[in-house]
């Protein structure tokens, strides 16, 4: 008995073994990660303050969002998040083309510039926020001496609040698209580049034409991490401003926490709405995303 | 190279681009060195509204003295390692395992799963926030680290199995076959041959993966609430609110949560830079 369940394992060994090495980490990823989307998706249905009985509601929670003014506001910034993010990418792809040259301590440089990645949102904002401190902050000294003068201070005021946010999150974004687009650089073929210099390139002919198409792949992540850091933006807001002044800075991932997990009432079933709601937007990029990693992977079949 | 080597160019322009380095540096580090020089004033330079001038004294060892002794900086700076090494550790050995299954073996599926863990990684926290949450409350972890660490295992698990799938593939597929030829078990593959190959992608993704947990703040402030259980991030707004106003205390604070994930960049910056780039731009 004993032998035969063994030349079964044997016989079947090329099946078992992967289904073993990756049973670990599917139950895991499975009980955290995959079920709550559906639980979610179920807990939206319902009325629910976290502790006591919760109440069917059907569709009544997504209705209220229809007409809920906040949430309106929430999801136009969390547009204004997602097109000023991507402008970390041309940035990030100026300063890599400023930064790769072979001077002495240009590594440091290099590395310097990165820094900002490597700190933590939370610390990012509460620098950025004592920058745009009014009246002693930096930036109100300095566009003081242009003449503009923000009133109540960048973060003080509804209509720049959330500018100011997005151009703190800019920094550590333009870093980490920066090296994307160094190591990029690196691979850029010398032989190409001659050839386009023979060709008569220069300049921005030959950075479109030429190093462009070569740096596709470092260009494809930093849309990726990109858009999904755009769409995931929570510490900043949380830290920097808290959603105010009067709301104005709130997203979608802000609002859903305030609604399901803060003082202002815990209605989970209000705030599982907005998640799904998130979800689904951030669901349209993720497709997007596998389905141009599923052509890759049929073009490496091996 | 592109752009054209800076040698090769006139000395005019070779001189300007050594002094337009630092510049620019400075430029983009402002917000960063304004908090380094906050960090090192005494309280009276911030009452008498000496913002930006001369520290009025040097202050630098009071200062992060008093982060050190009269906070509770040092407890969440132990939190936030027992978070994050524990975490590391389990999201790599999940993820060697994971990454070994779905790189070597052709089986039905096996693109879904895949695809399946890298979706998972992309979601927004915020779908899985009530259900985690319920979760952890109803496993009688709320609060505490564990609580933590098993969240973060599970969802880095995501991230490093496409890191570790696609090193995997990229290496020689003959090796592996050349040990079966002999007879090699597949466990035993897995353990002398592909592990030892890992090496560079542990590295990689252990550096990555230490600064990503170290640097949550969003799930330390739904999973956790005391100084008993709290990561660095979090607790700095708990630090903040006991000094308030103080910029120089809370500047020091935020220097110094920052520090452990910096140096970690900087002791292994080769490494981090290759997980980054998520190993597909070379």
């Amino acid at each position: 008995m004993a032998d035969m369940s063994h030349t079964w394992m044997r016989r079947n060994r090329m099946t078992i073994t992967p289904l073993l090495f990756l049973l670990p980490g599917m139950l895991f990823f499975a009980a955290y990660v995959i079920i709550p989307i559906f639980q979610s998706f179920n807990i939206s249905l319902y009325e629910w303050d976290g502790l006591g009985e919760a109440t069917f509601v059907g569709l009544r929670n997504y209705e209220e969002l229809a007409t809920d003014r906040a949430f309106e506001i929430s999801l136009w910034n969390n547009v204004k998040w997602l097109l000023l993010y991507l402008l970390a990418i041309p940035a990030g792809l100026f300063i890599a083309l400023f930064l790769n040259q072979t001077v002495t301590g240009v590594r440091l440089y290099k590395s310097l510039f990165f820094f900002p990645f490597v700190i933590s949102q939370v610390v990012v904002g509460l620098v950025f926020s004592w920058f745009y401190l009014p009246n002693d902050g930096l930036f109100d000294i300095i566009s003081g001496w242009l003449g503009i003068d923000v009133r109540g201070g960048v973060l003080g005021n509804p209509n720049t609040a959330t500018y100011g946010i997005i151009a703190a999150g800019l920094w550590p974004q333009t870093a980490y698209c920066m090296i994307l687009y160094l190591t990029g650089l690196n691979a850029v073929d010398p032989e190409q580049v001659e050839a386009g210099r023979l060709d008569g390139a220069k300049g921005w002919r030959m950075l479109w034409h030429v190093i462009l198409p070569q740096l596709r792949p470092a260009t494809f992540i930093a849309f990726v991490v990109t858009i999904i850091g755009a769409l995931r933006s929570f510490d900043l807001i949380s830290i920097m401003t808290n959603g105010g002044p009067f709301g104005s800075t709130r997203v979608l991932s802000f609002y859903m926490f305030e609604k399901a997990l803060s003082e202002y009432g815990f209605r989970m079933g209000y705030g599982s709405a907005i998640a799904v709601v998130l979800f689904f937007i951030m669901l349209f990029f993720i497709a997007y995303f596998l389905w141009s990693m599923y052509r890759d992977e049929r073009a490496a079949r091996r | 190279m592109f752009p054209t080597p800076i040698q090769k160019q006139s000395r005019t322009a070779q001189l300007t681009y050594q002094s337009l380095l630092p510049l620019a540096l400075i430029m983009w580090l402002l917000p960063l060195l304004a908090v380094m020089l906050f960090s090192i004033r005494p309280l009276a330079d911030f009452t008498n509204g000496n913002y930006w001038g001369v520290p009025s004294s040097f202050e630098f060892f009071n200062n992060y003295g008093r982060v050190f002794f009269e906070s509770d900086m040092p407890r969440y700076l132990w939190n936030s390692l027992l978070i994050t090494v524990p975490t590391v550790i389990g999201a790599v050995a999940l993820s060697c395992m994971t990454g070994f299954a779905l790189g070597i073996y052709r089986f039905r599926g096996n693109l879904l799963i895949f695809f399946m863990f890298i979706a998972g990684n992309f979601v927004p926290f915020q779908i899985l926030m009530v259900p985690v949450r319920d979760l952890t409350v109803s496993a009688g972890l709320y609060d505490t680290k564990l609580g933590l660490v098993l969240f973060h295992i599970a969802f880095q698990t995501g991230f490093c199995t496409l890191f570790m799938r696609n090193f995997i593939r990229a290496l020689p597929y003959e090796l592996i076959e050349a040990a079966r030829v002999e007879g090699v078990a597949e466990w035993r593959i897995f353990w002398f041959v592909v592990l030892p190959l890992m090496r560079p992608a542990i590295a990689a993704l252990s550096v990555l993966i230490f600064t990503f947990i170290w640097n949550d703040y969003f799930w330390a402030v739904v999973l956790t609430q005391g100084p008993d259980a709290q990561p660095v991030t979090a607790g700095i707004t708990s630090f903040n609110s006991q000094f308030v106003a103080q910029y120089h205390l809370m500047s020091a604070g935020s220097i110094v949560a920052a520090i452990p994930p910096v140096a970690m960049f900087f002791l292994m910056q080769r490494h981090f830079i290759a997980g980054l780039t998520l190993g597909a731009v070379k």
